[in-house]
C-alpha cells in the first residue's frame, strides 16, 4: 500500500468508526432512553471518560526520571488554573500550549 | 465553539508535518470530523499503524459518542438526512453546546441544533485547511503543539465537574485510568475505559438495592 492509498484507508476506517460509535445509540437504544441504568450511565460516563482521557494523554510521562513530568503538569497547571478563573476554552488551551511548546524548544526544564 | 479554529489549525499544522498534501487534513475535517480522534491519527500514521489498530484506537477513543447519542436521544427529533446529520456531528464540542444552550426566541430546537452542528464542523474544516496551508508554506517548530490535546481534554474536564459536583465518576475513573498505565501503558484507553463502565455499573446496582 502506498502512502496515499493507506492515508484514505486510515481515513476511511476512522469515518466509519467514529459515525458508528455515534449512530449505535440511536439505532439500537431508541425504545431504552428512559431505563435507569442508561440515564444514570448518560449522566456519569461523559466525567468518567474525560478524566481517562486526560490520563491517556499524560501517559508518557516518565515521573521516576528527570524532568519527572514537569512540562506536562506545569502547562496542566496552567490550563486548569486560567479556566477555574475565566472560564475562557480558547485561552486557556492557547497558554497551555503555548507555554509547554516554549520549555519544549527552549528545553528549560531538561 | 471559536475554538475550533485553533485547534483545528493546531491539527492541520502537526498533519502536513507528516508529508501527505493539505487538501487531505480538509477531507479529514470533512469525513471523520472528530477532534481527539483526528490528533490520535497523527500518531496512528506516524506509526504506520495497522487498519485494525486504528479501528480499534478509534471506536475506544469515541465510544464516549455513544454516551452523548444516549442523552440527547429524547432531544434529536428531526428526521432522515437533517437526523443522520446531528448524529454524524455530535462531537464534545457540540454535545456540550447542546446540553448546555437553549434557542433563542422562536426559533426551532432542530434547526438550532442543526445550525449549532453546521457552524462547529465548518470552524473546524476552516481551522484543519488553513493550519495544514500556512504549515505547508512556513517551516514552524511543532515540538509541543501537541499539548493542545491534553489541554482540550482538562478543559472539557473541568466543564463535567461544573456540571456534575460529585466526586465518584471521577475517582472511579483515576483508578480506572492508573490501572490501565500501570498494566498496559500505550493500549490503556480500552482497559480503563471498560473498567470504569463496569464499576457504574455496579455502584448504580449497590445505589439501586439500597434506595
Amino acid at each position: 500500500m502506498n502512502g496515499t492509498t493507506y492515508l484514505i484507508a486510515v481515513i476511511g476506517v476512522m469515518t466509519a468508526a467514529t459515525f458508528f460509535t455515534r449512530v449505535l445509540p440511536f439505532a439500537l437504544l431508541r425504545n431504552m432512553a428512559d431505563h435507569p441504568l442508561l440515564l444514570f450511565l448518560g449522566r456519569y460516563t461523559p466525567p468518567a471518560i474525560m478524566t481517562i482521557l486526560v490520563l491517556y494523554s499524560l501517559r508518557g510521562i516518565d515521573l521516576t526520571a528527570a524532568p519527572f513530568g514537569a512540562p506536562e503538569l506545569t502547562a496542566s497547571l496552567i490550563t486548569v488554573t486560567l479556566h477555574l478563573w475565566l472560564r475562557n476554552t480558547l485561552l486557556s488551551i492557547f497558554s497551555g500550549t503555548a507555554f509547554y511548546m516554549f520549555v519544549v524548544q527552549t528545553g528549560v526544564f531538561i | 465553539m471559536f475554538g475550533y479554529v485553533p485547534l483545528g489549525m493546531a491539527f492541520g499544522i502537526l498533519f502536513q508535518d507528516l508529508g501527505y498534501p493539505w487538501y487531505f487534513a480538509t477531507l479529514m475535517g470533512l469525513f471523520v470530523f472528530a477532534g481527539a480522534a483526528q490528533f490520535m491519527a497523527i500518531g496512528l500514521l506516524t506509526a504506520q499503524a495497522g487498519l485494525l489498530e486504528v479501528a480499534v484506537s478509534t471506536l475506544a477513543l469515541n465510544s464516549r459518542h455513544i454516551f452523548f447519542g444516549l442523552s440527547v436521544l429524547g432531544r434529536y427529533r428531526a428526521r432522515g438526512l437533517k437526523k443522520a446529520y446531528l448524529i454524524f456531528g455530535l462531537t464534545d464540542e457540540t454535545y456540550s453546546l447542546i446540553t448546555s444552550t437553549e434557542p433563542r426566541g422562536q426559533q426551532d430546537e432542530q434547526d438550532y441544533y442543526l445550525t449549532i452542528t453546521a457552524l462547529n464542523q465548518s470552524y473546524w474544516l476552516v481551522g484543519c485547511t488553513l493550519g495544514a496551508v500556512a504549515g505547508s508554506q512556513a517551516d514552524l517548530n511543532t515540538a509541543g503543539m501537541d499539548f493542545a490535546m491534553t489541554a482540550l481534554f482538562l478543559v472539557l474536564l473541568i466543564e463535567q465537574w461544573t456540571k456534575i459536583r460529585e466526586l465518584f465518576p471521577f475517582a472511579i475513573a483515576m483508578f480506572s485510568g492508573m490501572l490501565g498505565i500501570v498494566l498496559f501503558r500505550e493500549q490503556m484507553l480500552l482497559i480503563a475505559i471498560a473498567t470504569a463502565i463496569v464499576v457504574l455499573i455496579l455502584q448504580w446496582r449497590m445505589s439501586g438495592t439500597r434506595a
